[in-house]
């Protein structure tokens, strides 16, 4: 369905939807996904984001998402000062994905702890984004809802383990699938919610037996309107 | 209720006495699950950000190729001194198209409406005329309900993406979007509305996307003033009571099908029109490649 706000939206820092507002997503979710501060960077460009992507402030709107910036932030022009401010380290090169679209993205993360991920994300127009790969596993979403990802050793009864407890906490899910590199090693389940979903509630799950991590992207808001008065205008 | 025709829009604002704003805000309401106030409080400050991004526009910027920048104080000068062709107000709306349009090549904030290359468009028209005549913000806001209305049917129905429908689709609908809110600020006729939109998509129909070097810039920027000034004489067409000959759903039906059947070189692939030239190769060639 149609979003009258992208339409007349989104505020964003120019000059394009797809190569700076998309890009800054990308980064952003990658950021959200890793579950901590980025130490170091190594960013992969594919199609038209290699192409052309350091004319659209590609290459800035990456960095400046993964410093955890939206993408109307004013600092975006700014991302390579942000980044060495901030200490994260960088690179860029392009690459040659198979399959993928061609405003795609293959960031490389560690953490500020050591933590690993390998996210790879297309920008498909006007903003929107879709995440293909997680450390090199299929998958497909788009940061639209509440999402989940969950890792988990394939065995049966895990998917049941989750789907059960969000439902005894009154999360519905939207869209669901479980993706896995082979039979019987590990597998990642994406689990997309119309509701949020609490800190304590994430950490609860990542506890379950057979469940090896968790990590929880939460909806970019809307403004909820408070203190609006349409009498006022 | 879905946007999916002008048609069915008047159809049901006829039926149920609501005006065509209302029905967009009702149906962001739904589609968004969010409040009446929530709604109207989003885009109060979308048209915030608009208006920063207008006032704050100096001129001095230059985007990454160096190609846009300073053409908007260029015209706001020329203005100044009085001897133009157009007089005050398409002053105004050139200088608006111009700032608006090179302040998102210079990586400023805008507001993509629809898209960021033709950001320019509908702003261009409402500063000026909120500032010559004297709108209340809710009358603003409905105008702001329109335009995303009728964004949300050419979407729907055709495209709003210059790689999928060329540059009719991005200016063209931006242009048709700031004809039919112009003509709601006016105080218009839902059909009137109609009719302006029709005759703004109608002529720019068939315009491709050409963009030198693929960045948003040349001939995009310019490409800004061509959708103001054109949403400015469709919605005074439509006042004056002059009718769109093809209904506005068939002109929006047309757009699409001229935007499938147009080559790829002439949708924002950068291979073909004012990106092929020896010039546009030329500045290709000087591109940087690689991080900074």
């Amino acid at each position: 369905m149609i979003n009258i706000f992208d339409m007349m939206g989104p505020v964003m820092v120019g000059p394009s939807s797809s190569h700076t507002a998309g890009a800054a997503r990308i980064g952003n979710m990658g950021r959200t996904l890793l579950g901590e501060e980025v130490a170091r960077a190594d960013i992969g460009l594919h199609g038209s984001f290699a192409e052309t992507g350091f004319g659209h402030g590609t290459d800035r709107a990456l960095l400046a998402g993964l410093l955890g910036m939206k993408p109307d932030d004013l600092r975006i022009p700014n991302a390579y000062e942000e980044a060495n401010r901030a200490g994260m380290a960088y690179s860029f090169r392009t690459v040659e994905l198979r399959d993928a679209h061609p405003n795609t993205a293959l960031l490389e993360l560690t953490g500020k702890s050591g933590k690993k991920l390998t996210l790879q994300a297309s920008s498909i127009g006007g903003g929107a984004i879709v995440v293909n790969k997680i450390d090199g596993i299929d998958v497909n979403f788009t940061g639209d809802f509440n999402t989940l990802i969950v890792r988990n050793q394939d065995e049966s009864g895990s998917v049941a383990a989750i789907t059960s407890i969000l439902s005894q906490v009154h999360i519905n899910v939207a869209n669901m699938s479980v993706n896995r590199h082979c039979r019987g090693g590990d597998a990642l389940m994406v689990i997309e919610t119309d509701q949020h979903i609490k800190p304590r509630q994430v950490e609860f799950l990542s506890e379950l037996p057979g469940i090896l991590s968790v990590t929880y992207y939460d909806k970019e808001d809307d403004e909820d309107g408070a203190g609006f008065d349409e009498g006022n205008l | 209720m879905a946007l999916d025709s002008m048609k069915e829009i008047f159809e049901r604002s006829a039926r149920e006495n609501i005006p065509f704003w209302e029905i967009v805000l009702q149906y962001d309401m739904e589609e968004r699950q969010v409040s009446r106030q929530a709604s109207m409080a989003k885009m109060l400050s979308t048209w915030q950000a608009i208006q920063d991004a207008a006032d704050s526009y100096t001129g001095t910027q230059r985007s990454v190729s160096g190609l846009v920048g300073g053409d908007g104080l260029k015209m706001r000068l020329y203005a100044r001194r009085g001897e133009s062709i157009g007089g005050e107000f398409m002053d105004e709306v050139i200088v608006q198209a111009i700032s608006m349009a090179e302040s998102n090549a210079c990586m400023r904030r805008i507001v993509a409406a629809p898209t960021a290359g033709s950001c320019g468009v509908v702003p261009a028209v409402l500063l000026p005329l909120c500032e010559r005549e004297h709108y209340t913000q809710h009358e603003l806001l409905e105008a702001l309900y329109v335009a995303s209305g009728i964004g949300a049917v050419i979407a729907y129905r055709a495209s709003i993406s210059g790689a999928a429908g060329g540059c009719q689709a991005e200016i063209g609908t931006a242009s048709a979007m700031a004809a039919g809110a112009l003509v709601s600020l006016r105080g218009g006729t839902n059909e009137q509305i109609g009719h302006a939109v029709a005759m703004a998509l109608k002529n720019l129909m068939g315009l491709v996307c050409d963009p030198v070097a693929g960045l948003v810039e040349v001939p995009c920027v310019k490409r800004n003033v061509i959708g103001a000034v054109n949403a400015i004489s469709a919605a005074d067409m439509a006042l004056a009571g002059i009718e769109s000959r093809i209904p506005v759903d068939e002109v929006i039906d047309a757009m699409g099908e001229v935007g499938r059947r147009m080559p790829v070189e002439f949708r924002e692939t950068a291979l073909g029109g004012l990106a092929a030239t020896p010039t546009g190769k030329a500045v290709k060639e000087r591109m940087p490649h690689g991080a900074q």
